[in-house]
């Protein structure tokens, strides 16, 4: 009970208030709807929580117990110990919404920071303070185009995580939005067939920039020059890329979406992380979420509060931009540390580094007999994809066994992409891990031929 | 009226205001084989470098130390800020959820290798079962309002499935979370709101009134955000069942009844609960957090995929769920977050959760008897009871020039964090009051003594509130009127 102070001195604060024991402040509840008691283990002492979870991580590996090369999204960078602190910091993480901004002016600043460097990556001029993830962040596009157009088909790719597919019809079917897919074809988008699909009732077309391949989209320089004015370009992007990738922002986007995971958050088996929500000045009431801005206080000094209130849902009720309230605040700040700690040159050295270690190992890889990588021609960044002559769930099977993730199995995404996985790297990776690596695909290989 | 509080006033610059070129904050492994950009992408896809800050790590750590103490969290003190059950954050959770392991496991992992993180999400899963008195649960939404969002598409899932095609509405009170109503649009539905009661209640009249065949669903929170426990809440499920409609339990509210009542008990259907709330979980400043939803029998199958099950001694995924909804969020929750509320599950058991529930009744309680001869509660029912919270109103301080507003920034000069203000909306002048368990009795004295004391304040002292805090009142109208939205629109300026 040592997180509950006034255990000791109920009895006493009854007193004062005139009531004789607890129970009268329940009486309001009737007898019949109570429960006598909750069926739960009983509670331990925080000795024996320490041990359960010891235990219960000795039955889990990560990354740190063995070579692992997965991606799809989430990847395994190094966290610098000064952002572990930064998020260490209680009186930031013990916060809530800056409702009250004379008090929280550091929160408020931190996500303010946040938009800004988020904007100069994207070439975006407004960020809110974050969606959910990736996956929620493209159904809240697909959402606030239909709001800029009131059309309602919207374009996604034919290649694409299955998972995205099904939060974005989850997210658009309340709206009536109807989606079709475009075709790919050397694995990106069929630039030909989407200029076929660009009818009048199309509202916005969704490209991935990496895609799921890991690949950077041919066509995605020239996509906007082939839509509409009206229609709506939404971009998927990887953030960690734009240290070296054109940022969307310089190739029409209107709407950018992501994942700040790869920046300095870890992956922590799928959450928490935070979506990337950017938008253009002009779209920006618009926009779901909470947005930061800078103004002044009654002396006339520097202040950060919310702003653009009026679209949310605390206000607008029914007719918010969003429903959204609680997002992923802190995610975002310790992305913007990690981004202000790698800084101007540690940025770019670092995508640098990346896509060179994704060029060195798919070289090393497709030296091997049976196995071809990239699978499909094109640029990418610390992720690409291998095709093998073998089954693909049965090598990357044998190489688990052998005690290394070797990759993901893309035909769990879709059957498009059958006898194709993804292997991702970052600067976590040793010079053994890869002969590790390669070691064990060759091995695994052989056992199945 | 006056305090010792001062918080830290820096006029710290913004990170792209500090440092010098060259300078850099981490250092990277080496790696030999660097190619030049032009090797690795196409010419026209070729960037500048981002104009990035450049800070050692000592400017960098100093930065944000000197953010945080301008900063105010549970860890400073109380935080009442109703609805949304503000309690202490236990350290050893933080430490449990940054375990290495934890850490650097991936989302894409074959489950023997998730063995032990599996296993916390099914003692999660059916602890929360448990708690809410339902039958089946999912770790997958991330917050509240996504896991209204959730419980709504099963809701709406549920009726297709019955081939009900007509039910396209949503009731809420007008006491609701924003959330209900922006939750219901964004599921497909319309929004259907009734009037409260004149004791807050639900107004079984105005709820008889608008169910028809067209009702997919009411939510309510209970206790409402008045903290007031629905009496009626038989006669309401009765009167929504009987209308052929599912009733809904936001679950924000929960903190009130943990071992005392249970939502499947009073007959709700499906359940959210805020682990950042009631489960002890840190706000991070706005999240993140984690909505997990709780159903009956007859709508576990519709829950998102995929449900943590154990076959045998070993736990796994379960994508094989034909009916299920799909999918609310990327991979399985914030399972960073959901650790934590695990950890604070297992160290209270069920009477530690009942005394919290408990301790959280009296806490708020105890406020109310003290201010509530100045501070007027307008609506009350007869016991005269609330529960974890209460809403009081501030209107009488309009004759000497004072508002909710200008209460909280005087509180802020105590340095106290003021209570919700302006919800719930039917409230003139709301101050909505929830200390939650973590306060000692001292600390609840000095904030109704506070509040007492704010009372009397001359119109002069309101205006020129807060004074201690890192900055004076801020101006949020400017904000809005001459958007400022990140520091290269703030250079312009």
């Amino acid at each position: 009970m040592h997180y509950l102070p006034n255990d000791p001195v109920a009895e006493e604060m009854l007193g004062k208030m005139g009531l004789s024991s607890m129970e009268d402040l329940f009486a309001d509840i009737p007898e019949d709807m109570r429960v006598k008691r909750l069926d739960l283990p009983p509670g331990i002492s925080e000795v024996e929580l320490v041990r359960t979870v010891d235990k219960m991580m000795k039955e889990s590996r990560g990354a740190g117990d063995m070579p692992m090369f997965l991606g799809c999204g989430f990847y395994d960078h190094f966290i610098p110990s000064a952002v572990e602190y930064v998020m260490s910091r209680s009186e930031l993480y013990t916060s809530y919404t800056p409702y009250q901004p004379e008090m929280s002016q550091g929160i408020l600043q931190a996500l303010f920071e946040y938009q800004s460097m988020m904007s100069d990556i994207l070439k975006m001029d407004v960020v809110n303070t974050s969606m959910y993830d990736y996956h929620t962040a493209i159904g809240e596009a697909i959402l606030m185009a239909k709001r800029m157009n009131h059309r309602n088909v919207f374009l996604l790719p034919e290649i694409m995580a299955r998972e995205k597919f099904q939060v974005v019809e989850n997210y658009i079917r309340g709206a009536g939005i109807e989606t079709r897919t475009v075709p790919f074809k050397d694995g990106t988008m069929d630039l030909d067939a989407l200029k076929g699909m660009l009818t009048g009732e199309v509202s916005g077309v969704y490209i991935e920039n990496p895609n799921i391949l890991g690949l950077f989209d041919k066509g995605a320089m020239e996509i906007r020059s082939i839509m509409e004015s009206r229609q709506v370009l939404v971009v998927g992007v990887n953030p960690m890329t734009l240290s070296i990738a054109k940022p969307p922002g310089d190739y029409g986007a209107d709407i950018v979406v992501g994942d700040v995971q790869p920046l300095g958050v870890p992956i922590s088996y799928g959450g928490p992380t935070a979506g990337i929500f950017a938008v253009s000045m002009k779209n920006v009431r618009k926009m779901p979420g909470r947005i930061i801005g800078a103004t002044k206080d009654a002396e006339g000094r520097r202040a950060f509060a919310m702003t653009l209130s009026t679209r949310e849902q605390h206000i607008r009720r029914e007719r918010a931009t969003s429903n959204i309230c609680t997002n992923e605040a802190l995610t975002s700040i310790m992305a913007s540390a990690y981004l202000a700690s790698l800084g101007k040159g540690g940025f770019r050295e670092l995508g640098l580094q990346l896509a060179s270690r994704g060029r060195y190992l798919a070289g090393r890889i497709d030296e091997l007999e049976g196995f071809r990588a990239p699978a499909f021609a094109g640029h990418f960044f610390n992720e690409f994809p291998v095709s093998v002559d073998v089954s693909v769930s049965g090598l990357l099977k044998e190489c688990r066994n052998r005690g290394v993730l070797a990759g993901y199995d893309l035909s769990r995404e879709t059957d498009l992409l059958e006898g194709t996985f993804t292997v991702a790297t970052t600067e976590m990776h040793t010079n053994a891990d890869y002969e590790k690596l390669l070691e064990v695909l060759v091995k695994s290989r052989e056992v199945l031929l | 009226m006056s305090s010792d509080f001062r918080q830290a006033r820096y006029s710290e610059p913004l990170l792209i205001e500090k440092g010098k070129p060259g300078r850099v904050g981490t250092s990277l492994p080496p790696w030999d084989e660097i190619r030049d950009i032009t090797e690795l992408l196409p010419d026209d896809m070729i960037r500048d470098p981002v104009n990035l800050p450049e800070i050692s790590e000592p400017e960098l750590v100093r930065h944000y130390v000197k953010l945080s103490q301008m900063n105010y969290g549970t860890d400073s003190g109380i935080y009442p800020l109703g609805s949304c059950t503000m309690k202490y954050n236990p350290k050893i959770n933080d430490k449990i959820a940054s375990h290495p392991t934890l850490q650097r496991m991936h989302p894409l992992q074959p489950e023997d290798t998730v063995q032990g993180v599996l296993r916390m999400m099914y003692e999660l899963q059916e602890s929360l079962a448990e708690i809410g008195g339902m039958d089946a649960c999912t770790l997958q939404p991330a917050a509240g309002a996504a896991g209204e969002f959730t419980g709504l598409l099963i809701a709406r899932k549920y009726h297709e499935l019955r081939g009900d095609m007509t039910r396209d509405e949503v009731i809420v009170p007008d006491s609701a979370h924003g959330t209900n109503p922006a939750s219901s649009v964004m599921a497909g539905f319309k929004v259907v709101e009734i009037r409260s009661a004149p004791d807050g209640t639900v107004d079984l009249e105005a709820l008889g009134e608008a169910l028809s065949e067209r009702t997919a669903v009411f939510m309510i929170t209970n206790p409402s955000t008045l903290g007031i426990f629905e009496k009626n809440i038989r006669g309401i499920q009765k009167a929504c069942h009987e209308a052929g409609a599912l009733l809904y339990y936001d679950g924000a509210n929960l903190n009130a009844l943990m071992g005392k009542a249970r939502p499947g008990d009073m007959g709700f259907d499906i359940m959210h609960f805020n682990l950042h709330k009631t489960f002890s979980t840190p706000h991070g400043g706005g999240g993140p957090g984690a909505g997990p939803v709780a159903v009956t029998e007859k709508l576990a199958g519709l829950l998102p995929v995929p449900v943590v099950v154990k076959d045998g001694n070993l736990f796994r995924l379960d994508y094989d769920r034909p009916d299920s909804i799909g999918k609310v969020k990327g991979f399985f929750g914030n399972t960073g977050v959901l650790i934590r509320a695990w950890a604070f599950i297992r160290m209270m058991g069920g009477a530690g959760l009942t005394r919290v529930s408990e301790l959280a009744v009296l806490n708020a309680s105890y406020i109310r008897k003290r201010i509530e001869d100045v501070y007027p509660v307008p609506f009350r029912t007869r016991d005269e009871l609330t529960k974890h919270e209460f809403v009081a109103s501030a209107s009488f301080l309009k004759e000497n020039g004072g508002s909710a507003k200008d209460v909280s920034k005087m509180l802020v000069d105590r340095g106290l964090h003021p209570p919700t203000n302006y919800f719930p909306l039917i409230v003139d002048e709301a101050l909505m009051i929830e200390p939650t368990e973590s306060e000692t009795m001292e600390e609840l004295d000095r904030f109704s003594d506070a509040l007492l004391d704010i009372a009397t304040a001359t119109a002069e002292q309101f205006s020129s509130a807060p004074r201690n805090s890192s900055v004076a009142r801020v101006d949020e109208v400017l904000a809005a009127k001459k958007l400022i939205l990140n520091w290269n629109q703030l250079k312009e300026e």
